[in-house]
């Protein structure tokens, strides 16, 4: 018998179908509800006692959603790309799952940091949406998850179609920075407008904390997120399955 | 039975695949035509402004290209997969990742070649400076390849996938986005008079880099595509 014990007992556990199922469970409620408290401490604190910015006024505020969510699009690629290296490499059915799910909570924190900035670019800017490389490499970003929730739906067969995408993920983690560096370079050629989003300029630790505060809920909320999603996924992948019948005619009957 | 050598297989790949192409040679003109009805589309919709028309063509002329190749590499693996002959190849004991890259070139020189060919024409019909038409040729060069290298990877992996001929674009622009910027960063510099070599030699390290990592990307996608 092989003994390959580089990875600790709880995680070869971990792995499981039902455990995980289990696992994400008891952590949601948590998570959602620290999500939740923690984006009302921080909207408190970005919306009513952040002072004013001395040239954009009130409009600036939307910056406690707008931030986070940006942050969270590509944190949210590379918890899906990490999960889907692990899908590729290791087959683990419960990474496949996982790297599938995170796809459209990062699609929707990157469509809302869109909607976001090109609110706040209306009155700062005069437009809507500008050829800024920050904007076109986020909407490519969105194409990419856009790509990868699309391979994954139009194969029938879930496994198959979870690795085929996942695949995509990855050679997505090879083509964003190059895209990111293209349009940079682009948008030099072209002299157009070079409008820094926060610029060098300090930020006042009054707009700190509640971005801070925003960031680490919009985090949180990820977590709950995808665990959610990952528990419904486990139960459509392990339909066949004796635990995944038996949670099931549980809920048909309560 | 000692195994024939890597070498006779490629060339066996490609005896096959034009064989096929020359077959169905009417269907080698679609894409040809394709790209003849955009372009000519282009000076109704935005007036015959010669000026204005010499402006934009060699954009206009490097997106026409590139739509007009999304057809032939959306049903590139699909025929291959249906009757089987995928199963052949990667049964095959040659490396999959070769014949994978001779399948790919194969394919560039049979849909995308000709288009390059026609360029000059269809440069003609959107007055495209005569200067200008050696650069956009070469840009076209490094980067049909670099297209299809990229396209066919993603054509692997939707090639069991139901509606894909949309996927296949939505999956294609984020890799399109860097290689037309290149290629219309070229053609704009020499329309300027500006030095052009450098975008032409990003387009062409980005190929070197997409001609040894591609291959493997794509044979893993046919893996997966086969393994239903």
């Amino acid at each position: 018998m092989m003994s390959r014990s580089y990875l600790p007992h709880w995680m070869h556990l971990l792995g499981s179908p039902p455990v995980f199922y289990r696992f994400a469970g008891t952590l949601r409620p948590w998570l959602f509800w620290s999500a939740l408290l923690l984006a009302a401490i921080g909207l408190y604190g970005g919306l009513v006692l952040a002072p004013a910015d001395y040239q954009q006024g009130d409009a600036y505020r939307i910056i406690f959603i707008h931030v986070p969510c940006a942050w969270m699009s590509l944190f949210a690629y590379g918890c899906m790309a990490v999960a889907a290296l692990v899908a590729m490499v290791w087959r683990v059915k419960l990474a496949e799952v996982i790297a599938m799910e995170c796809a459209p909570v990062g699609a929707a924190f990157t469509l809302v940091t869109l909607i976001t900035g090109s609110l706040w670019g209306k009155p700062m800017w005069g437009a809507w949406w500008t050829w800024d490389a920050r904007l076109t490499s986020e909407l490519v970003l969105l194409f990419l998850y856009l790509g990868v929730i699309g391979l994954d739906h139009a194969i029938e067969d879930r496994r198959r179609g979870a690795r085929a995408a996942s695949l995509l993920a990855l050679v997505g983690v090879v083509n964003l920075p190059i895209v990111h560096y293209s349009v940079v370079w682009w948008n030099t050629l072209h002299q157009g407008s070079t409008v820094q989003l926060l610029g060098p300029s300090k930020i006042a630790p009054g707009m700190l904390w509640p971005l801070l505060t925003m960031a680490l809920a919009t985090h949180l909320y990820f977590f709950a997120s995808v665990l959610n999603r990952t528990r419904v996924g486990l139960l459509a992948v392990e339909g066949g399955k004796e635990w995944a019948r038996s949670i099931v005619a549980e809920n048909a009957h309560a | 039975m000692n195994a024939p050598n890597a070498g006779a297989a490629c060339r066996a790949l490609l005896r096959r695949e034009f064989t096929l192409a020359w077959r169905r040679r009417g269907e080698m003109l679609l894409p040809l035509l394709y790209a003849v009805i955009v372009a000519t589309l282009f000076p109704f919709a935005l007036g015959p402004d010669n000026a204005l028309l010499a402006r934009i063509s060699g954009g206009v002329l490097l997106v026409t290209v590139l739509l007009a190749m999304l057809p032939s590499l959306e049903s590139m693996f699909r025929g291959d997969l249906e009757d089987g002959s995928l199963e052949q190849l990667l049964l095959s004991p040659q490396p999959l990742p070769l014949l994978a890259l001779v399948r790919i070139l194969a394919h560039w020189s049979t849909t995308a070649l000709p288009l390059v060919v026609a360029t000059p024409l269809l440069a003609l019909l959107l007055r495209l400076p005569s200067n200008v038409l050696p650069v956009l040729l070469v840009a076209l060069l490094l980067a049909t390849p670099l297209l299809a290298l990229l396209g066919a990877t993603l054509s692997a992996l939707t090639a069991g996938a139901r509606r894909s001929a949309i996927l296949l674009s939505l999956m294609l622009l984020p890799l399109a986005v860097p290689v037309v910027i290149f290629a219309a960063g070229a053609v704009a510099a020499a329309q300027a008079g500006l030095p052009f070599l450098a975008p032409l030699s990003w387009l062409a390290a980005a190929l070197v880099l997409a001609l040894a990592l591609a291959p493997f990307a794509c044979a893993a996608a046919l893996r997966i595509a086969i393994e239903a």
